[in-house]
């Protein structure tokens, strides 16, 4: 009988077949319903457990003192806001910053520019333009370490290539310590990035070209806009809610950056290439307070949080549109 | 012609944009210029690719060669890259392709689900997938290490595999969504007339018709995984279980004794995507654009 009640009230009207194959009918539909989310259960656990229990584990030992003793006594006793004054107190925190905000916004102007320039340069199909603009990728699918050693070695101060080149073409008369001077580290690492970034730009603004319509590009022809013109007037106006997602997840990952940094630099020379992300693994896998690493990393979240808002909404624009 | 100051190259561009015969025989014309600087601007890019293999293959030494081939090729790189990292280019090996099977286990089901069934909540679910790949993997990085050390998952290749999944399995549901979208609901449900569970409808018929998206997911899964050093860097302490990005990272200390076993060994960690890319090119061109935007 229990099942005859959890039937909807809806459901229970076309009271007219035999009973028995009703109550049937109705305990298999509760199957389906239970199998139904059986389907998604794994996932929903995998979520919680790699995505929910981080971001909630980060906050809570944000507050405590989180270090190498707790992992033999199993005490980590509540402290407050210690640990956020402790990083953001700190000289290097301040560092840290200007070098996330200057290391975003270099990398993710250069690769934007490129990206778009390259994604315009393909949009027009020629012979071998698929198969070339597949190859583009390469640098986006490596390891990102191995795309730092090759850097390491291509900037290396004394024999590498770039220096080697650069001296002989009479740019420079002494070799550039590219990742060894304060001066030129960041610079040298936003470059690399560069590089990493491109291929993700051009195929997300290349496949926004393609999906507007050529019959925009005819009619605004017959008006006279061809060229650059075109490009303000047609192109830039369909392509801008790519751009924003492009954008926003591009400042998304790189704002979350280790691999590149670390393989090149390690935040050195002397702090000069510290970005948030950067310290927040120093805290928790150098110096082991994890309690510190979880507090600049809940900052990281925030700031990533920000752009997350900017960028659902751009995309639901985009989804309502 | 509307205005008096439009200059002659305008005017004729203005003419052959009018006439599709011209325009068009003009594009050909211009096609295999397009495809040269084409290819220069790839040679560009791939620079550091074909500089890796270049010093790779030069006599090893602590100084790199400026010469741009090896003129001797020697294959001592490759030789030092096997005894060294032999054994974390297998550790990277089970872990990638122990993440593929996990991501496809969890996501796919998971996908078809957000695709067909009509849950109430299923905008929800959506964006807390988007949202989840928001989430840094330093935060993960530091919640799994706590965490594992009490599992004692750490320096295991299980406790790679499961942080790896966190990174695919957004990823994967929201691709195979998309496609699973497209998936007419009449096949499935005459397959459920004639007696066949939800389960084995799944199994049996949507998941053969969406084996395109299964292998795009799969091949990026594996691409994450192989790719990974966060998780390789944090959730490894004692050396035994070395994935060969971290192998890598090891080699770049702040002195590189052997360049062309550390190129070698970044040739070899390179062969996945190559790889992937030269045969599966259609899947990687699917994954590329539809992971961040769908």
């Amino acid at each position: 009988m229990s099942a005859t009640r959890t039937l909807a009230p809806g459901s229970v009207a076309p009271a007219t077949g035999p009973a028995p194959a009703a109550r049937r009918r109705s305990g298999s539909r509760r199957l389906e319903e239970l199998s139904k989310v059986l389907f998604v259960v794994p996932a929903a656990l995998a979520i919680v457990a790699l995505f929910g229990y981080p971001v909630v584990k980060n906050v809570t030992m944000s507050f405590q003192d989180y270090g190498l003793k707790t992992f033999f006594t199993g005490e980590a006793p509540f402290v407050g806001l210690d640990n956020y004054v402790t990083v953001v107190s700190d000289a290097v925190f301040s560092k840290a910053v200007v070098n996330t905000a200057l290391f975003t916004l270099g990398s993710i102007a250069g690769q934007f520019v490129l990206g778009m320039l390259l994604a315009l340069f393909f949009h027009r199909s020629f012979p071998l333009s698929g198969v070339l603009r597949a190859l583009f990728l390469l640098p986006w699918l490596l390891p990102l370490i191995v795309g730092s050693a090759a850097w390491r070695a291509i900037m290396e101060q004394d024999s590498g290539i770039l220096n080697l080149t650069l001296e002989r073409l009479g740019v420079v008369d002494t070799p550039v310590p590219w990742l060894t001077s304060p001066n030129v580290a960041l610079l040298a690492v936003v470059l690399v990035n560069i590089w990493l970034g491109i291929p993700f730009n051009l195929t997300l603004l290349y496949s926004g070209l393609q999906d507007i319509p050529d019959e925009l590009y005819e009619a605004g022809a017959l008006d006279g806009a061809t060229g650059w013109r075109a490009f303000w007037q047609i192109t830039w106006p369909n392509l801008r809610p790519v751009v924003s997602v492009v954008l926003m997840l591009g400042v998304i990952y790189t704002l979350k950056v280790l691999d590149i940094i670390l393989g090149l630099t390690q935040g050195g020379p002397a702090n000069a290439t510290q970005t948030i992300a950067i310290q927040s693994y120093q805290r928790s896998f150098v110096e082991f307070t994890f309690g510190e690493g979880a507090a600049l990393s809940n900052i990281l979240i925030v700031i990533s949080l920000v752009f997350a808002v900017i960028y659902l909404r751009a995309n639901r624009r985009q989804v309502d549109e | 012609m509307p205005t008096t100051t439009t200059s002659t190259a305008e005017t004729s561009a203005r003419e052959t944009t009018a006439r599709p015969r011209t325009r068009a025989s003009r594009r050909r014309a211009r096609g295999p210029v397009r495809t040269a600087i084409a290819i220069v601007l790839l040679a560009l890019l791939l620079f550091p690719v074909y500089w890796m293999l270049n010093i790779s293959l030069q006599p090893s030494g602590n100084a790199l060669s400026g010469t741009f081939f090896p003129a001797h090729p020697s294959l001592d790189g490759y030789r030092s890259a096997v005894a060294d990292q032999g054994g974390h280019l297998l550790i990277s090996l089970l872990v990638a392709s122990g993440t593929v099977v996990v991501t496809l286990v969890v996501a796919a089901p998971c996908a078809y689900a957000l695709a067909q069934f009509r849950f109430r909540w299923i905008s929800w679910a959506l964006l807390a997938i988007l949202i989840s790949q928001m989430i840094p993997g330093i935060v993960i990085a530091n919640a799994l290490y706590t965490a594992y050390e009490r599992l004692g998952l750490l320096d295991s290749v299980p406790g790679l595999i499961i942080a790896n999944s966190a990174n695919a399995i957004p990823f994967g549901i929201l691709i195979m969504r998309s496609f699973m979208l497209g998936v007419p609901p009449s096949i499935v449900e005459a397959a459920r007339v004639d007696g066949a569970g939800l389960v084995r409808a799944f199994l049996s018929i949507v998941v053969p018709i969406s084996r395109n998206s299964l292998i795009t997911v799969g091949l990026f899964a594996f691409l994450f995984a192989w790719s990974d050093f966060v998780f390789a860097l944090t959730l490894t302490t004692k050396g035994q279980v070395v994935p060969v990005t971290l192998g890598i990272y090891t080699y770049l200390g702040a002195h590189i004794a052997n360049w062309s076993a550390v190129m070698a060994t970044a040739v070899l960690a390179s062969i996945p995507a190559i790889v992937l890319l030269v045969v599966a090119q259609r899947y990687i061109a699917a994954g590329a654009t539809g992971g961040a935007v769908k």
